[in-house]
């Protein structure tokens, strides 16, 4: 029984809990922010360069290419900190808020652009000959019969990406920057008690496991079709 | 320019310093590799066992995944290296690391290779039966070959995005390549230690990435 009580003192300890919550929610709050400020703006980006890459100019989807695998080959984490504490050597200070929203972006673009890529790539090349013979404008074609397709396409990998995004807020509190995470870090050194931290991955994980589960059924599906 | 080439390309700087970066590199791969091997391997065996249907056990795994792939990598790596301490496991950087990232790939991997052995069409399971094979000779020869396959593509993507996060290690004081760089730019207060990091991270990474590319478009068109 002493083990028990020790295990319960230790991680799910009530007053330690009463104690840093508002500093969690708090925390929870900031996560929630980076995360609908950043997942809009790399999804348009995404978007914006795969549409690009979809009218065929050799030289321009090189070039687009080159943006997408380039940043898709660094961890977050990298760019974070070279955006946080590389750029001020060029008198370019930006703020860990910022910071984070730019890495997360940079980041993301990379992987929603090859998604979205992937996606228009899929549409046969008859839907658009049609749309055009039918007298639609290229406009049209594009966002009123190739892209709906192309997104219904890759539902899986965006809904898979985007919750990997707002799970990757959490590298922002390498920069102090008080999320939920780095709150959780702060409230432990402040109570010596790793009950904050319990507390902050349940928290985590209440929040986005009905979102791990839609994410796995929609992959599980993307599969079963082949 | 010139306080670009100074800031970013110092070469003094460098020649100083590139030696604890190399040694990052090192223990990057190594960490890489490690949980490829756990990660993968473990993901298999879960999948396996969830394929014969035993409830109690497959409660279990189910548990496992959804935990795993719920919560950020960072917060399993810090829960693991400060957390753990208090219930008395104690565990050094490197290990904490390759643990967090090989049960993380280990519930990713584990759910592909669920999805893609419940892929294979029920009349393969009849036939081979049919034919005389047992379940095990009908898992492993007949469903588990075709279903790797499938698998393929889905996890190289899950595998390469996994172990890019071996960078996360840093901030539990393991001297990976971010974290010996972040160590040399605090002393020399210069960032071209963070450049040649960088680079390091694009050498090992985009030949990933690019052959992930190629992998996607092979096994796509495969019947």
């Amino acid at each position: 029984m002493e083990g028990w009580d020790l295990f319960v003192e230790n991680f799910v300890n009530l007053d330690s809990l009463a104690r840093v919550w508002p500093l969690l929610l708090q925390g929870l709050g900031l996560t929630v922010l980076l995360s609908v400020v950043a997942l809009p703006l790399a999804l348009l980006a995404g978007l914006v360069i795969a549409i690009a890459y979809s009218f065929r100019r050799r030289a321009l989807n090189v070039l687009l290419l080159v943006y997408i695998d380039f940043f898709r080959s660094f961890p977050v984490l990298v760019l974070l900190v070279l955006v946080y504490f590389g750029l001020p050597f060029l008198g370019l200070t930006l703020g860990g808020f910022a910071a984070a929203i730019l890495a997360l972006v940079l980041n993301n673009s990379g992987y929603y652009g090859e998604i979205f890529r992937a996606g228009i790539v899929s549409v046969p090349q008859g839907q658009g000959d049609a749309a055009r013979a039918l007298g639609l404008s290229p406009l049209q074609t594009a966002f009123l019969v190739i892209l709906p397709q192309a997104i219904r396409n890759v539902v899986a990998p965006l809904a898979s990406n985007s919750l990997e995004l707002v799970k990757t807020t959490s590298i922002a509190s390498v920069v102090a920057l008080p999320e939920l995470l780095r709150s959780a870090r702060v409230a432990l050194e402040q109570t010596y008690n790793p009950t904050p931290l319990m507390a902050a991955g349940a928290i985590y994980f209440v929040l986005l496991w009905p979102f791990a589960r839609l994410v796995a059924r929609l992959e599980r599906r993307m599969l079963a079709r082949g | 320019m010139d306080r670009i080439a100074d800031n970013y390309f110092n070469l003094s700087i460098l020649a100083r310093y590139y030696p604890a970066i190399l040694d990052g590199f090192r223990v990057t791969c190594l960490v890489a590799a490690l949980v490829i091997v756990v990660g993968l391997a473990l993901g298999l065996l879960l999948a396996v066992v969830r394929a014969f249907g035993l409830r109690a056990i497959n409660a279990a795994i189910t548990g496992w995944i959804d935990f795993f792939r719920t919560l950020p990598q960072l917060v399993v790596i810090v829960i693991i290296y400060f957390a753990l301490p208090y219930a008395g496991v104690t565990l050094s950087p490197f290990i904490a690391t390759v643990l967090a990232l090989g049960a993380v790939l280990s519930a990713f991997a584990a759910e592909i290779f669920t999805a893609a052995i419940r892929s294979i069409p029920r009349s393969q399971w009849d036939s081979a039966r049919a034919l005389g094979l047992g379940f095990l000779a009908t898992l492993f020869l007949v469903i588990l070959p075709q279903a790797i396959r499938i698998a393929i593509p889905l996890l190289t993507n899950r595998t390469i995005a996994i172990i890019k996060g071996t960078a996360l290690g840093s901030a539990v004081s393991l001297p990976e390549i971010l974290g010996s760089a972040q160590s040399a730019m605090a002393i020399a207060a210069n960032p071209s230690p963070l450049t040649l990091a960088a680079a390091l991270y694009l050498l090992l990474f985009l030949p990933l990435v690019i052959a992930s590319r190629f992998i996607e478009r092979r096994f796509a068109h495969a019947p």
